[in-house]
């Protein structure tokens, strides 16, 4: 199977030399220890490690590929899955600035001023200042629009008092976007968008902590906001238009905007005892180094059940992927890739749970034991992909979303 | 080699698609179809096969039936994915007509490569309807295994679980020889062939054990395991493709229905017990379908990746008949159980297209063999 063969001619032309500039340019096997996600990211060596990877990206023309050029984009149509599918081939490292890619770009495209844009989308692009994502606060989760962190207008300029958590990055990043209240009259019209940078108001209205995860590792934080004091310029679209705008970045979180996400991460980081971390094939390695009642868990009937479930699952969803392009084999035009999230995280989590299980008593080890198992990342995996079941709006509420907006059924509100 | 992103689905494919979906919209409803094969609900009825053989006549003529015999033997030669989307139509319609099994029986005579191959293929193209007769007693799906034994050119044996049997003009027919297993034509209607009618619970098909005492038969391929092992990735697209369509009808309609049944003072699709499992349905549909369109695909773009992918889409599409069918009687509640709510019709064909050439752990089964080596 491959995503090439009907490309465009301008597609074909760059695709070549994504191959070509790939062949050279991959950064090779990392100095430092990679985790299995950029929102895991803890080290600062590895993340200058991976920022410098993701510049070198940008400045070949691999990074903002779909983005105009006068915002420091390589202003093409529909490229950038191009590159992304050639990254994926070359098993180049993970691109650091997820969230600036994935959520904060195309929502500053898409609402900010030109002179916003131009400030700050070629810092983005590049990684060098990287981006987190302030919407979760402790009473509003899956009710995203339940904001209580509140932006009072002073003069020219907004004070913002508050309290963000599940906040991804925040201690290396330079800026943030930022849902937040600026009326108490109305739930959903009270509230409005801002991009607010953080990293220099460090000490002065701004506080970042981090917070633990079941994993153990850290990553996410809390952010408080006391007095914090933000330019106008950095409000994205109108006062009260805030649900709306945040409606563009969580489209383009759930795979569902109108710009593709630049997105790398074919690289295998953990290669132990044999078993590598990640798809449905992988289980295939790991069932034949893994033992149940004296023969290989590669040779029991039930787990070679699973797995093949898992198989099937993993290349319908590649193919529901290829369908969305596919006009006349869709019934609606949101029922796939509305779909995205759902399917993706629940599918990861199942892959992991059952390469959980297949382990046997050794899946009681974990990361800090020599003798686990790909080194206790099958483990770590399934503990994590909690994290992406829960963002993003709780599965839950996606099937909500799905039931209502595609199927038409009543609100469950 | 590499495939079409858009699986080959042209402008000609969706415009045979959509016509087809025009011509059932047209002349078959639920409603028409319900009268005319569920017009006797007694458990102990008489075994009859009941369908239009003048929307049958009618289809023949839109050349629905040529779209995949190739252009050398007469037909249209379209690919893969012009039949599995035929098949979805007549699923989402719950069609009865030999149209499934003779798109089955095209694939398989498209692999005989010889004259007489080519004659059946040209009169599949004008019309005539063709069934698979290459099932044993014990219901095995693996190609080799047949009742039927071939003497010169006379069989005798019994060919089972024959799909559409009683509408068929033509049986291909798999015999063992001296040398393996063959494929032959037979006439139904000649001496030496009885047709004993299954009692069935889908009533949107027919079938039957099929018993030949030295019937004349007519030589389609010597290597006849081989073909019907080729066309196998066709055959469980087309399954496939039907139970797609069936599964969408299904979808459809309950989520009409929890739209406008209240209870508790609420329509039944407010409740998240109700919603959540129906978006489930919607999602096992859409992974099946995108599985189905890329091993049709494959047939003819990546023909060695294509028993593969065409097994992962037979699985997918297996759970998911069972998923969508039982959900759609559950959420009916009370008149989801009787028989003169339509939704059993189609309940009833996912379950037999959901076990025809094997269900879902069949086919992972295989896919394991495939993947995995076989087990020790």
């Amino acid at each position: 199977m491959s995503e090439a063969g009907k490309d465009t001619a301008e597609q074909a032309e760059f695709r070549t030399y994504c191959q070509n500039w790939l062949a050279e340019n991959h950064p090779g096997q990392p100095p430092v220890h990679i985790p299995q996600g950029a929102l895991e990211l803890s080290d600062p060596a590895a993340l200058e490690w991976l920022q410098k990877w993701q510049k070198s990206a940008y400045e070949a023309g691999l990074i903002g590929v779909d983005y105009s050029a006068d915002c420091g984009g390589g202003g093409k149509t529909d490229c950038q899955s191009i590159a992304n599918q050639e990254m994926q081939k070359a098993k180049t490292p993970f691109l650091p600035n997820i969230i600036g890619l994935g959520m904060a770009a195309p929502t500053v495209y898409f609402h900010a001023q030109e002179a916003t844009k131009q400030e700050l989308l070629p810092k983005l692009l590049s990684g060098e200042e990287i981006w987190c994502q302030g919407f979760s606060e402790p009473g509003a989760g899956s009710d995203l629009a339940n904001q209580q962190t509140f932006a009072r207008k002073e003069g020219d300029s907004w004070v913002i008092n508050g309290h963000k958590v599940w906040t991804s990055l925040a201690h290396f990043a330079s800026w943030m976007i930022l849902l937040c209240r600026t009326s108490k009259d109305d739930k959903y019209n009270g509230l409005s968008y801002f991009v607010v940078p953080i990293k220099s108001a460090l000490g002065k209205g701004v506080t970042v902590r981090p917070l633990i995860k079941m994993t153990g590792e850290t990553g996410f934080n809390e952010v408080i906001f006391e007095d914090f004091v933000v330019e106008d310029k950095y409000r994205l679209d109108d006062v009260g238009a805030g649900w709306k705008v945040a409606m563009t970045t969580l489209a383009h979180e759930r795979g569902a905007g109108p710009l593709t996400t630049p997105s790398a991460g074919g690289q295998v980081n953990e290669k132990e005892n044999g078993a590598s971390i990640g798809s449905a094939a992988a289980l295939i390695e790991l069932a034949k180094v893994s033992y149940r009642n004296g023969k290989t868990a590669a040779d029991d009937g039930a787990i070679r059940d699973e797995i093949m479930q898992l198989m099937i699952r993993q290349e319908g969803f590649r193919q529901n992927q290829r369908r969305i392009g596919v006009k006349a084999l869709n019934v609606h035009p949101m029922r796939l890739p509305l779909q995205f999230k759902l399917v993706a995280t629940e599918m990861n989590q199942d892959i992991a749970k059952l390469a959980y299980e297949i382990q046997g008593a050794g899946s009681s080890l974990y990361v800090n034991d020599e003798n686990a198992a790909a080194g206790g990342q099958w483990q770590l995996a399934y503990m994590n992909s909690f994290g992406v079941t829960i963002a993003a709006g709780a599965n839950e509420v996606q099937r909500n979303i799905l039931g209502e907006r595609v199927l038409n059924l009543a609100k469950s509100k | 080699m590499t495939q079409s992103i858009n699986f080959g689905f042209g402008e000609d494919e969706t415009m045979l698609r959509d016509s087809a979906a025009k011509f059932f919209a047209d002349n078959c409803g639920p409603n028409k179809i319900h009268g005319q094969v569920a017009d006797n609900p007694d458990i102990h009825r008489d075994i009859e096969s009941k369908w239009d053989q003048g929307l049958w006549k009618q289809i023949t003529e839109l050349g629905w039936t040529a779209a995949c015999v190739p252009e050398a033997a007469g037909g249209i030669g379209m690919p893969v994915v012009a039949a599995v989307a035929l098949a979805e139509e007549a699923g989402k319609t719950a069609f009865p007509s030999p149209l499934i099994a003779t798109l089955n029986a095209t694939f398989a005579v498209r692999e005989c490569q010889s004259d007489a191959a080519t004659k059946l293929l040209g009169d599949i193209a004008t019309g005539t309807s063709a069934t698979l007769a290459i099932t044993n007693k014990q219901g095995s799906w693996a190609a080799a295994d047949t009742d039927v034994s071939a003497s010169g050119d006379t069989l005798t044996g019994t060919a089972y679980f024959v799909q559409d049997a009683q509408k068929a003009d033509v049986l291909v027919v798999s015999a063992k020889t001296e040398t393996g297993v063959a494929l032959y034509r037979v006439d139904p209607t000649a001496a030496g062939v009885t047709l004993h009618a299954d009692g069935i619970i889908d009533l949107t098909r027919d079938q039957a054990h099929i018993n030949f005492d030295g019937a004349a038969a007519e030589l389609l391929a010597v290597d006849g395991a081989d073909a019907l092992t080729k066309a196998m990735p066709a055959i469980l697209c087309i399954t496939a493709a039907d139970m797609i369509g069936s599964g969408e009808w299904l979808l459809q309609t309950t989520t009409e229905y929890a739209q406008t049944r209240v209870q508790f003072d609420r329509p039944l699709g407010f409740f998240q017990a109700v919603k959540h499992p129906l978006v489930n349905v919607m999602l096992a549909i859409d992974a099946a379908k995108s599985l189905t369109y890329n091993a049709a695909c494959a047939i003819d773009e990546e023909p060695e990746t294509a028993l593969k992918l065409a097994r992962m889409a037979k699985s997918a599409a297996s759970d998911m008949a069972v998923f969508s069918s039982s959900r759609a009687v559950q959420f009916h509640g009370g008149i989801g159980f009787t028989w003169e709510c339509y939704v059993h019709l189609f309940f009833k064909r996912q379950m037999h297209n959901h076990i025809l050439y094997g269900d879902g752990k069949y086919q992972r089964a295989q896919l394991a063999d495939l993947l995995m080596g076989k087990a020790a």
